[in-house]
């Protein structure tokens, strides 16, 4: 493939720090944007097998999810939650911990925020109620997320398990409490009660977004900044990179988790809490976007790194929002787009792997 | 000079035709890795109708020698004759061909299928396994060796000792000529080893060749026809059978003491232990009474542990590996749950206190896992000098990590430990072996230490970097801190400690004053003997 990029020279002695700094950020750049480029290839040649010109179903999507200005819009709007999910992720992957309970979560803050909402807009000022909303949104994500918490930390259970085993009784439960716990007594559709427009986020200046996007940006910035310059995120990366290490250092794992588990489902439930309270209002019964398990390769290919997820956030909403009018003129699967983040993500976890043997054999 | 002598005679007597009674032959084999020699250009010749003992401690190379001898590994000097000509033995699968069968430490078989399947396992995949001719061959098998093996019953259900059997049964099933047992003692009951050393003489009656591993002395004296000993990669002895018949148990178990723990003449680490006083009326810095602890799957418990040490004193603690070393290590920083007794550090006692809690009072646990615990090897050295100061001032002020204070600090180290890194952003992990430990050395050693566990201080390092921890170990002693120095090389806790504690199956077993005849008594006491 065309990855294979002999530029750096891993065992070479450094000549300058700054010349090694620029040809390892070169590396990157090229092990970053060769597999995106490769797999825009290869998913080309599959819609060409299914008899679609590769070139309009590309061009539909940066049309709709770019270039727009409905498109941009609905993109910007669409990076609101995806941004507070990939925070959530980037905290629990960098301590080594596989949160895959995303959905869940992000169901049952949304449900909780949706149920809510409208109760507190009634009782206090609108910002108030809506910070309420959120506080209680995030508590019942973190909530959710204390039985693999507590198995990981104190026991050693498996979290992958646990968390995909929570995450489906968490979307049932958020439907079984939409159809019957919080049904919008006033519609037949089984949905909760709508937040007023007027109450919801506001909109910023005269486009469709919604200012959830700054607070989803506010979030993944200080998630990055926490994890890289702080004494708390370098314990958790501590416990990511070398559980061992960890104990050894006296640093007090069980505890640790949890509080890994309880800010990544947290930034879960507030993903759910500002896609209600900012986009739609309400929750509808069945309603589950599944967006904790699109945003997992965004974050793996920002490398957790909190920056560089907003980039591949943006990508995946341009991509999703785009995807969806590209499948609807051409015929295309909806879900095509996921098709294509996969073959991204392989085609990577490959470059990876040629870069890693060709650094061995160089050193060998 | 001796040594070198009697290689050479070795050597000699292992060239082609000198000798056409061996089977396998090695002549002047060395392998090397990484910052260690494992193997030093040794010779062993191995014989049909002999059981030929390794003996070593862990560490010694014997391992690596049989990794040569079943494929895995290759030699980087000397040659391997098989039936008297230099063969490589390229796979472990050229190494059955070759005859050459190895029943490993640790079980290698598959616990889900039966013992037929597993007898089966390897064969050619085009073919329908012939489980008949495989029944015909077994009874024919263990009908002469006097055992008997269930086929069918599922390997997880055997005991150890059986599925080692089974292990035997395999390499004779493929027509092994050499049968190479690694540690396979160290799993069974003291019934199984009585039954293993019956089998292993039976097998050497049909005149199969063993190579027989162990680090235990009784067994390789009531086995055994032919002794060799590692020590540190170097063959330093060989008992043959006939100087083995004319012993006694006793006298063979005391010259391999002697081989295995006597001084060498031409040892480059050797150095004189300086004389440093220790007042005895000082009150001891640590104390521990009656440490307890449970044992786990793979790793011995420890009981009636209790030591003492003043102020600038070096204590000992001599060991096979695998005693306990590490548990007891692990105990006194707190990380491993104790189960009973006290541990008092200036007279206060410290045994429900957190690892953080210990450290901070002055106790420091350098570990022996430089890179799995020591250290996170994808971080920068700079971090890794404060993985255990995490938070703490000046290097982090509000939650905030000072970037600066901590560069200034790490460069500061860097100097002073004498660390050769590219650079304070290198990863830790691609640092040596000895600068890793010079990393560890500069952390736990800084400020606010009074009490310091070594643990393996010097394992694998090469020797400038081992004289340079030894240095730094006894200039700690002499700035009046109490040292705890747990090690498997006597020689180096022969020229360092004042007095020596001797673990066995996780208890202390013996304590003995580092004084003239201190080399023997440790030694005995190392083997299970009193001192």
């Amino acid at each position: 493939m065309s990855i294979d990029t002999p530029s750096v020279n891993a065992t070479a002695p450094d000549p300058t720090s700054a010349a090694a700094a620029r040809r390892d950020i070169l590396h990157r750049l090229l092990m970053t944007l060769g597999p995106i480029l490769a797999a825009l290839v290869i998913a080309g040649c599959i819609l060409l097998a299914v008899g679609v010109d590769p070139l309009a179903y590309y061009g539909y999507v940066l049309e709709k999810g770019l270039f727009s200005p409905l498109g941009i819009q609905q993109t910007l709007t669409r990076m609101a939650p995806l941004l507070f999910l990939a925070a959530g992720l980037i905290v629990a992957f960098r301590a080594g911990m596989w949160n895959l309970g995303g959905d869940g979560q992000f169901l049952l803050g949304a449900v909780t925020a949706a149920a809510s909402a409208p109760v507190f807009v009634q009782l206090m000022p609108a910002w108030l109620a809506l910070i309420c909303s959120f506080l209680i949104a995030a508590a019942v994500a973190m909530i959710w997320s204390l039985v693999p918490a507590l198995l990981r930390g104190y026991q050693g259970v498996n979290e992958i398990i646990t968390t995909l085993m929570m995450t489906f009784l968490g979307t049932s439960l958020a439907n079984v409490l939409v159809k019957l716990v919080f049904r919008d007594p006033g519609t037949t559709v089984p949905q909760t009660r709508t937040l007023p427009v007027e109450d919801r986020l506001p909109r910023l200046f005269d486009t469709t977004i919604t200012s959830g996007l700054l607070l989803g940006l506010a979030a993944i910035i200080i998630v990055h900044l926490v994890m890289t310059r702080t004494a708390f995120g370098l314990k958790l990366r501590i416990v990511g990179a070398n559980p061992r290490a960890a104990i050894h250092a006296g640093l007090g794992v069980p505890g640790l988790t949890v509080a890994v588990f309880a800010i990544s489902a947290g930034l879960a439930g507030l993903a759910g809490a500002v896609d209600i309270i900012g986009v739609q209002g309400n929750v509808r019964a069945d309603w589950n976007p599944a967006y904790g398990l699109a945003v997992i390769p965004a974050v793996f290919l920002a490398r957790m790194n909190g920056f560089a997820a907003i980039g591949f956030v943006f990508l995946l909403s341009v991509l999703s929002i785009g995807g969806e009018s590209a499948a609807r003129r051409l015929g295309v699967p909806n879900h095509f787009t996921l098709v294509l983040v996969s073959i991204v993500l392989i085609v990577l976890a490959l470059a990876e792997y040629v870069d890693h043997r060709y650094n061995q054999s160089r050193k060998a | 000079m001796f040594l070198r002598l009697w290689a050479f005679m070795g050597s000699l007597s292992s060239l082609p035709g000198a000798d056409t009674c061996d089977i396998v032959a090695l002549a002047g084999v060395t392998k090397r890795f990484p910052g260690i020699v494992a193997n030093d250009s040794i010779d062993l010749s191995i014989r049909p109708g002999e059981v030929h003992v390794l003996l070593g401690e862990n560490g010694a190379g014997k391992s690596t020698l049989i990794g040569m001898l079943s494929g895995l590994l290759q030699p980087d000097e000397g040659r391997i004759l098989v039936d008297g000509k230099v063969t490589q033995i390229t796979s472990p699968r050229h190494a059955l061909a070759l005859g050459i069968g190895t029943v490993f430490q640790h079980m290698m078989l598959v616990p889900a299928l039966s013992v037929a399947e597993n007898l089966l396992l390897g064969g050619p995949w085009w073919q329908r396994p012939r489980i008949e001719a495989l029944e015909a061959r077994v009874a024919k098998i263990t009908r002469s060796l006097g055992i008997t093996v269930k086929l069918h019953a599922r390997v997880s259900e055997l005991s150890l000792g059986e599925q080692q059997q089974v292990e035997i049964l395999r390499a004779m099933v493929r027509n092994s000529r050499l049968l190479i047992l690694d540690e396979s003692t160290s799993m069974l009951t003291p019934k199984g080893i009585d039954e293993l050393g019956t089998l292993m003489r039976r097998l050497v009656k049909q005149g199969l060749a063993i190579v027989f591993i162990t680090h235990k002395l009784k067994e390789a004296a009531a086995f055994g026809d032919r002794i060799s000993v590692l020590k540190l990669g170097r063959k330093v002895g060989e008992i043959p059978p006939e100087r083995f018949r004319a012993l006694g148990e006793q006298e063979i178990i005391s010259q391999i003491v002697d081989l295995m723990f006597g001084k060498q003449k031409d040892d480059p680490e050797a150095v004189e232990r300086p004389i440093r006083k220790v007042s005895v009326e000082a009150a001891p810095l640590l104390q521990v009474t009656d440490l307890a602890a449970a044992p786990t799957d793979n790793a011995p418990g420890l009981s009636s542990i209790s030591f003492d040490i003043r102020p600038g004193e070096i204590l000992g603690i001599a060991g096979i590996d695998g005693n306990g070393q590490k548990q007891l290590a692990e105990a006194l920083a707190g990380q491993r749950v104790t189960t009973g007794g006290s541990v008092r550090l200036e007279g206060t006692a410290i045994e429900m206190l957190s690892v953080g809690e210990r450290r901070q009072r002055g106790l420091r646990y350098l570990t022996d896992d430089r890179l799995g615990e020591g250290t996170v090897g994808t971080f920068p050295v700079s971090i890794n000098f404060f993985l255990k100061q995490v938070g703490a001032p000046p290097f982090w002020r509000n939650g905030f990590e000072q970037r600066a204070e901590i560069d200034k600090r790490a460069a500061q180290l860097v100097r002073e430990y004498d660390v050769r890194t590219p650079s304070l952003k290198t990863p830790v992990a691609r640092l040596s072996g000895g600068n890793i430990q010079k990393v560890l050395l500069a952390r736990e050693l800084a400020e606010g230490a009074k009490v310091v566990i070594f643990n393996k201080p010097t394992y694998g390092l090469d020797l400038a970097n081992t004289l340079a921890s030894r240095q730094r170990i006894c200039a700690t002693a002499a700035r009046g801190l109490a040292v705890l120095l747990i090690s498997t090389d006597l020689e180096e806790l022969l020229s360092m400690c004042d007095r020596i504690a001797v673990i066995a199956s996780g208890a202390l077993v013996g304590t003995v004053e580092n004084v003239d005849d201190a080399r023997t008594r440790v030694g005995r006491l190392m083997i299970g003997l009193a001192a």
